[in-house]
């Protein structure tokens, strides 16, 4: 086990950024971590790279408590920001070189051509940071993240702003990593955790609201279904619906009343009866499978009609 | 620490900074100490620096700043701060790496004077004729008001993170810590032996005792402590920052 987060809280002012969170992340495990915008997620990364200090609780990394071993914590991570600061006026090549002394690894020179090779930076290793695209300082900052093979990755967002194929080659890359890493991630690109997690966690608020691995998360999908309903009136009474068989929970998307219920059972006529009944006009209504999207709503939307 | 320090040196030298900083002080102290008519040492019966141990801190008061707003300034408008404080390093290893760095970039500021040194030793008649006890102390004073102007310079740049503002505390600063007691100490109020105390919490009292070559085990303690007090209190505030 080499992350493990012990009821860890922040906060800021009278905001609680992070509320008492706690989850694991195994060796060898990718753990894809979710949430909203502000939901608490780069905080809580922050905290374990030992960058803020929690207000209460702990995380042990690598068996090395954030409180009592920052050094040995930082020197187990490799980090990647979410902004990925990152030096503008050094080479490319003389920052690897750079982060890699302050790291104090022998054999500097082969581990920085790996590195450069690894995350693709070949041609762009004799170039001024602040002259590459998006792309390739995201590898760069990819690449100082893994300079010193550390066992536990946190990364923040790594695929933000990346073209097609940018993205397909970090993807594949972090997952490679994965096999003998402890890999936390964040994103909010559903495909992209479903594709690579084994594990998520998702949190809103600053609190886990879901823990599951992916067949867990494949096994609540296909038991559930989704029917995407759209009325004229604007804010239907939802209450009305409350006593259809099977039907679990209603959330809204956009102009649409998303109705999750158990598969199995066609809540689709007993919508319209409903409807009809309290002469609610349906004006498009459609089925749907449930996706890692539909998940997410479920857990981390407020608003929760039945 | 030292890759950190090392890493400062490069981006100076490769980035022009450095070479502004030695390319302005040296051709500042050259005007004024052969050039302008009031100040060369032509218009002087002896062959003496004291002309450079004059302008140098007024000089340093300006530059010195202006070096060091970046420091830490820039980092956090850049967000780098967050890349140092993730790496294994110490916020005490992170403010000293960055100081003796400001330091060396300083000496190497200061070296190229001596090229003025061996002017005026030919200079002298009889050649030589210097005095070469205060002329080393001078110096020795100079690199000691430089590291308490450095050591103000990174704890201004410690707390903004624009380097502007950051580079107008730091001269403030400098400037109060060397020039403005000597000024206080001269007004009728501060009597008795109130007005000497008040004269020696500045530098300006201690950089001028050490320039006479007269090495005080005091002065060097007084640097010593300023010194140590604007780095403890840049480590303080970025410590703060980090939460």
């Amino acid at each position: 086990m080499s992350v493990i987060v012990q009821s860890l809280s922040k906060q800021y002012g009278v905001q609680r950024a992070v509320d008492g969170l706690s989850f694991e992340a195994r060796k060898g495990e990718i753990l894809g971590f979710l949430g909203p915008n502000g939901a608490g997620k780069t905080t809580t990364m922050k905290m374990i790279c030992c960058y803020t200090s929690p207000t209460e609780g702990t995380a042990i990394v690598n068996g090395y408590d954030i409180h009592n071993a920052p050094l040995k914590v930082k020197n187990s991570i490799g980090y990647l920001p979410e902004h990925n600061p990152l030096y503008e006026d050094m080479y490319v090549r003389e920052y690897l070189q750079f982060v890699a002394s302050i790291h104090r690894l022998h054999r500097r020179k082969d581990r920085i051509q790996e590195v450069i090779e690894l995350t693709g930076l070949a041609k762009e290793q004799h170039k001024i940071i602040g002259t590459l695209s998006k792309g390739y300082r995201q590898r760069i900052g990819l690449a100082q993240a893994i300079i010193h093979d550390p066992d536990v990755l946190i990364l923040d967002e790594p695929t933000s702003g990346l073209d097609m194929n940018q993205l397909v080659d970090i993807r594949s890359l972090i997952k490679s990593l994965g096999h003998e890493k402890t890999v936390i991630f964040s994103s909010h690109i559903m495909q992209e955790v479903q594709a690579i997690c084994d594990r998520v966690v998702i949190i809103n608020n600053g609190v886990k609201v879901a823990d599951a691995t992916m067949e867990e998360l494949s096994r609540i999908m296909d038991e559930n279904d989704a029917v995407l309903v759209q009325f004229t009136e604007k804010r239907p009474e939802l209450n009305i619906f409350k006593d259809i068989h099977g039907l679990t929970e209603i959330t809204t998307e956009g102009h649409y009343f998303v109705f999750h219920h158990r598969k199995g059972n066609d809540i689709r006529p007993d919508i319209f009866r409903k409807a009809a009944a309290h002469h609610y006009i349906i004006i498009e209504m459609r089925e749907r499978k449930a996706s890692m999207e539909d998940i997410f709503r479920q857990v981390t939307q407020k608003k929760h009609y039945v | 620490m030292f890759s950190l320090l090392q890493k400062e040196i490069f981006t100076f030298f490769s980035s022009l900074i450095g070479y502004i900083v030695m390319g302005v002080f040296i051709a500042s102290i050259g005007l004024f100490m052969w050039v302008f008519s009031d100040t060369s040492v032509f218009s002087y019966p002896f062959a003496s620096l004291d002309q450079l141990f004059s302008i140098a801190p007024l000089v340093f008061l300006f530059l010195i700043p202006a070096v060091t707003m970046s420091s830490f300034a820039d980092e956090k408008a850049r967000g780098t701060m967050e890349f140092l404080f993730t790496r294994p390093l110490t916020t005490v290893q992170i403010v000293l790496g960055k100081y003796l760095a400001n330091v060396i970039l300083v000496i190497f500021a200061l070296l190229p004077t001596l090229i003025y040194y061996f002017s005026i030793y030919q200079l002298g008649s009889p050649q030589g004729n210097l005095d070469n006890g205060a002329i080393a102390g001078s110096y020795l004073g100079l690199f000691f008001l430089a590291s308490v102007f450095v050591a103000i310079g990174l704890f201004a740049s410690s707390i903004s993170d624009n380097q502007i503002v950051a580079f107008i505390m730091a001269a403030f600063l400098c400037f109060f810590f060397h020039w403005a007691f000597t000024y206080v100490s001269r007004i009728p109020i501060f009597s008795g032996n109130l007005d000497l105390f008040i004269q020696k919490l500045g530098i300006n009292f201690h950089y001028s005792s050490i320039s006479k070559g007269l090495l005080d085990s005091r002065d060097i303690l007084y640097f010593i402590s300023v010194i140590s007090v604007f780095l403890f209190g840049t480590y303080q505030v970025l410590e703060s920052q980090k939460s």
